[in-house]
């Protein structure tokens, strides 16, 4: 009987892992609206919810004021800068809604971010002709990113300072974080503090460790998830 | 089915193995099955331990029981570090607020893996100890009596006579050996999707299995130490080796019966050969 037992389950996991996606898709349309405004948090624990999940690979959730907050571009430019908070805030705004897909499998969508363009902060430093990409360091100590300047300069990649219509919060990169709306997740770095421009690109973190450099979604890291934007 | 048991204390869980499956209520009462303890060695008293018997005499129901061997229990141990492992890790890769504390993903993951190879090691290991082997065959066969015993209403009464697990045990041990198989074939595959080639709708396929799961383990676990907790005896067992005769003869009467009899014979057999009588060998104990 407990051979029985065994066996059976080795037969669920068979068809779990068959119909799983098609599962999880089902209970993720169903729960994220759901999700999203509950305030305890509790249905996060539903697995394949949906919603966002939280990686951070520094020990300690990073902290910055936006009272203290400082973004420095530096590098391959003409004009080496430092912008505050207040500075970015002040910028024109672009809002995008957008999918966002990690590359573990995760997806939420319809997620609406707003921010400064990339390109406008690359073109008030002016971009040195030798730049060819750029690096992007987190004020967590660890965390690490790059993009070519074409990649840079497209549309739908900014410097976001809002989510949801409200600022970002501590816990999605907050006080300000790169979003890079047509590439999985990890290469939108959480909290933000440089951009330099180098002559070539370096790989950063998780490129060291598995990763795509050129992360589109849906063509890239062995995935055919649907493209985000 | 009445008297020699001593105890008025139904507990729950047995050996602490019980798992979430239909196991509830514990129950007063006494009832003992067949547990007409031995006289003493060489006294050559027939014992017909082969049935629950009423009326049993008060007699040897102190004293304790061997339940589990050193090898047994390390097994149980060393698992159940793994799995605890394999949870909290779990724990902190999942649940936001955590992950949010402790950060540092990719040695948590890193711990998550190495305990989850490690969990089967010790269940293979185990296989070497024959005592070992000899209760996994308990554990797989299911008698009629266990079928009684899980519809029953009285289950810690005594008044079904079980043998070494009982049902509960039994489902718990099937549902935690199966759990790892499958753990094991879905974290495969969310570790090495490339290497497998796997296909996107089955990598999202082995997460749901995985995350499901999961969360079905923590609950049978959660169970499991729940019983555990509530029953000291059986908790003895698994730590010591030793249960108490009464808590035997009340919860596992058939099983305490049949090391009885065990002892018996050991008994009757060092008495004939120190008496020089070698024909003990044919000497029938029913």
């Amino acid at each position: 009987m407990g051979r029985r037992i065994v066996l059976g389950m080795l037969g669920l996991g068979v068809l779990g892992v068959a119909f799983g996606a098609r599962a999880a898709n089902a209970i993720a349309t169903l729960m994220a609206p759901v999700e999203e405004h509950d305030p305890t948090g509790l249905t996060s624990l539903i697995p394949a919810a949906g919603g966002f999940r939280y990686y951070s690979i520094s020990g300690s959730e990073p902290l910055r004021t936006r009272r203290d907050y400082r973004l420095t571009v530096s590098g391959l430019v003409d004009r080496p800068s430092t912008y505050t908070y207040a500075d970015l805030a002040s910028m024109p705004r672009t809002r995008l809604v957008r999918d966002f897909q990690c590359v573990t499998g995760w997806r939420v969508p319809s997620v609406p971010w707003s921010g400064v363009r990339l390109g406008d902060l690359l073109d008030a430093v002016g971009v040195a002709p030798s730049a060819r990409a750029l690096t992007f360091t987190s004020f967590d100590g660890a965390d690490t990113e790059s993009l070519t300047l074409d990649q840079a300069r497209r549309p739908d990649v900014i410097v976001a300072l809002g989510m949801y219509d409200k600022p970002l919060t501590r816990a999605h990169g907050g006080p300000v974080r790169l979003y890079v709306a047509p590439m999985y997740g990890y290469k939108s770095l959480k909290w933000l503090s440089g951009i330099a421009l180098t002559d070539q690109v370096v790989p950063g973190f998780w490129e060291r460790n598995g990763y795509d450099v050129n992360a589109w979604v849906g063509k890239s890291n062995g995935r055919g998830d649907a493209p985000t934007s | 089915m009445e008297a020699g048991a001593a105890g008025t204390q139904g507990g729950s869980g047995t050996a602490g193995t019980e798992g979430g499956a239909g196991t509830a209520g514990t129950q007063g009462g006494s009832g003992t099955a067949g547990t007409r303890g031995p006289t003493t060695a060489g006294g050559g008293s027939a014992v017909h331990q082969d049935r629950p018997r009423t009326g049993a005499a008060p007699g040897k129901l102190n004293g304790s029981v061997r339940r589990f061997t050193g090898g047994e229990r390390w097994v149980h141990w060393s698992t159940a570090g793994l799995m605890l492992a394999c949870i909290a890790t779990a724990a902190f890769l999942y649940v936001g607020p955590l992950a949010i504390l402790a950060g540092r993903r990719r040695q948590i993951e890193l711990i998550h893996v190495y305990a989850g190879f490690g969990l089967p090691v010790p269940i293979l290991l185990g296989w070497l100890s024959r005592a070992f082997r000899r209760d996994a065959a308990r554990l797989n066969r299911f008698s009629p009596r266990d079928w009684e015993w899980l519809r029953s209403r009285d289950r810690r009464s005594g008044r079904i006579a079980i043998g070494k697990f009982n049902a509960g045990q039994k489902l718990n041990a099937a549902f935690i050996t199966g759990s790892i198989l499958v753990m094991l074939g879905s974290g495969v595959m969310l570790c090495w999707p490339d290497v497998l080639s796997l296909p996107l709708s089955l990598r999202v396929g082995a997460t749901f299995v995985h995350d499901w799961l999961a969360l079905a383990i923590l609950i049978v676990v959660l169970g499991h130490i729940w019983y555990a907790a509530r029953e000291p005896e059986a908790l003895q067992g698994m730590w010591t080796g030793r249960v108490p005769r009464s808590w035997a003869a009340r919860n596992h009467g058939a099983w305490l019966a049949e090391q009885e009899a065990a002892e018996q014979q050991a008994a009757d057999l060092d008495a004939d050969l120190k008496e020089g009588r070698d024909s003990s060998y044919n000497r029938s104990t029913t």
